[in-house]
């Protein structure tokens, strides 16, 4: 079990250590000579205007709320998957019945209008 | 202990050939898109502009280091970090042949989607904490658009799973090669189940038609506005990494992995990961982007559908002629 986890852990570190090197690199490396102007957020040369922290759509919200309802639903789904050939029609039926529902959440959503980006 | 040491030999291995290709992949790409255009792309630098990639990091090292004053100085330097963390460490348990392997880890197609999903908060961390209206406009649509593709991809990803009874992707790659087909058998949740797979894929490395988190024509560079030098070179070369590994990993799932005849299986996967690498290229120079409600909308009322739909086909076909499987 071990020898398992073991390598993906030394990948990880790996993998970690290479991306802190090349950002380190890149930070020595470089030239320092900051100045106000090169602080400034970036707006086409010209200076900043209006909020930066700007009021964004309702859209994201509900996209995120679908997210979680749905990616949940997921998370169940998978030892079920992986598990599918031991259960038989009774887990075929009883997912659907999972399933059914989720679907109709989808609708119900769809009909509410939480699909419409565009508008 | 000998576990230990094949797998993290074979993972350093495999870490340094996915960095190498991608590097290469950075002249290679320009020579494509070049051919595409009727143009020469790079000549200059090394024989065919091979060393092209070799010049373009060394300019990018010696770049300044811009933080801007307002930026949240902590995430805006782990975003980058974090971003190419991730994009290589799902690496680690793609098989590329029975042998080539870091670790035949037993929920192997959960830590894949895990670890790849943790991408999308590297990219939101990096416009959010860049204080700049266009990265946090960026950021917030990759976030959209990554969250909503992930449920296609983590259903359609579920299909071969059903169909091979296993988490591990060794053992799916394993319960495909028993069937000859070099592909996932059966045609109808399997092929369908790859296109969708594919096609969140794309959505997830945000590569065109999916580039809205970028979309230099109206969000500046997106994410990326504020980062200079290395920093911006991570997130470019994390997304190069991202795309290859998704590659990798398709060809796993879906497309028999080392399975085929003739030569031996390391070819056969590399060679499949590489065909749908540069697929992906292919599409990005001749496709155009998409806007962020079609996106989302083709998500949600198709996509998602359609895999829950490919799902209960999958677990359909495992009682109704388990003797085809």
């Amino acid at each position: 079990m071990l020898s398992l986890y073991l390598p993906i852990l030394v990948i990880l570190l790996a993998a970690a250590g290479l991306a802190t090197i090349i950002f380190t690199l890149g930070v020595v490396l470089g030239p320092k000579n900051p100045t106000a102007e090169k602080a400034l957020p970036y707006e086409s040369g010209s200076p900043s205007t209006g909020a930066r922290n700007v009021r964004l759509s309702i859209k994201f919200y509900l996209t995120a709320i679908l997210f979680v309802i749905f990616d949940i639903e997921a998370v169940f789904l998978y030892p079920w998957a992986a598990l599918f050939r031991r259960l038989g029609w009774m887990g075929l039926v009883e997912m659907t019945l999972f399933l059914t529902v989720l679907v109709i959440t989808l609708v119900y959503a769809w009909k509410k209008g939480a699909l419409e980006w565009e508008k | 202990m000998s576990g230990l040491v094949h797998g993290a030999v074979y993972g350093v291995l495999i870490l340094a050939v996915v960095l190498t290709t991608s590097g290469l992949w950075i002249w290679g790409e320009r020579k494509f898109a070049a051919r595409l255009q009727t143009r020469l792309g790079p000549t200059i630098v090394g024989p065919f502009g091979l060393l092209q990639a070799v010049a373009d990091v060394l300019k990018l090292l010696q770049k300044e280091d811009i933080i801007p004053a307002q930026a949240d100085r902590a995430l805006f330097n782990l975003a980058p970090v974090l971003a190419a963390f991730c994009a290589l460490g799902v690496a680690a348990v793609i098989p590329f042949s029975p042998d080539v392997i870091a670790s035949d880890l037993d929920v192997g197609v959960l830590y894949i989607l895990g670890l790849g999903a943790l991408t999308t908060i590297a990219i939101f961390l990096g416009g959010w904490a860049s204080n700049n209206k266009f990265a946090l406009l960026g950021g917030m649509r990759s976030v959209a658009q990554a969250i909503s593709y992930e449920i296609p991809l983590v259903l359609a990803a579920m299909v071969p799973v059903i169909l091979a009874g296993s988490l591990s992707v060794s053992d799916i790659v394993r319960w495909q090669v028993g069937h000859h087909m070099f592909a996932l058998w059966p045609i109808v949740p399997g092929l369908p189940a790859f296109g969708i797979f594919f096609m969140a894929m794309l959505a997830e490395s945000n590569r065109i038609p999916f580039d809205i988190p970028e979309a230099e024509s109206e969000l500046v560079g997106g994410i990326t506005t504020e980062y200079t030098g290395i920093k911006f070179t991570l997130f470019y070369m994390a997304e190069y990494v991202h795309t290859l590994v998704g590659s990798a990993v398709a060809a796993a799932l879906f497309l028999g992995g080392w399975d085929g005849p003739f030569a031996p299986g390391l070819h056969w996967m590399v060679a499949k990961t590489l065909v749908l690498f540069v697929s992906v290229y292919w599409i990005r120079w001749s496709l155009v982007r998409f806007r962020s409600d079609q996106l989302l909308t083709m998500c949600w009322r198709y996509l998602v559908p359609a895999s829950v739909l490919l799902v209960l086909a999958a677990a359909l076909w495992v009682q109704l002629f388990p003797e085809f499987l």
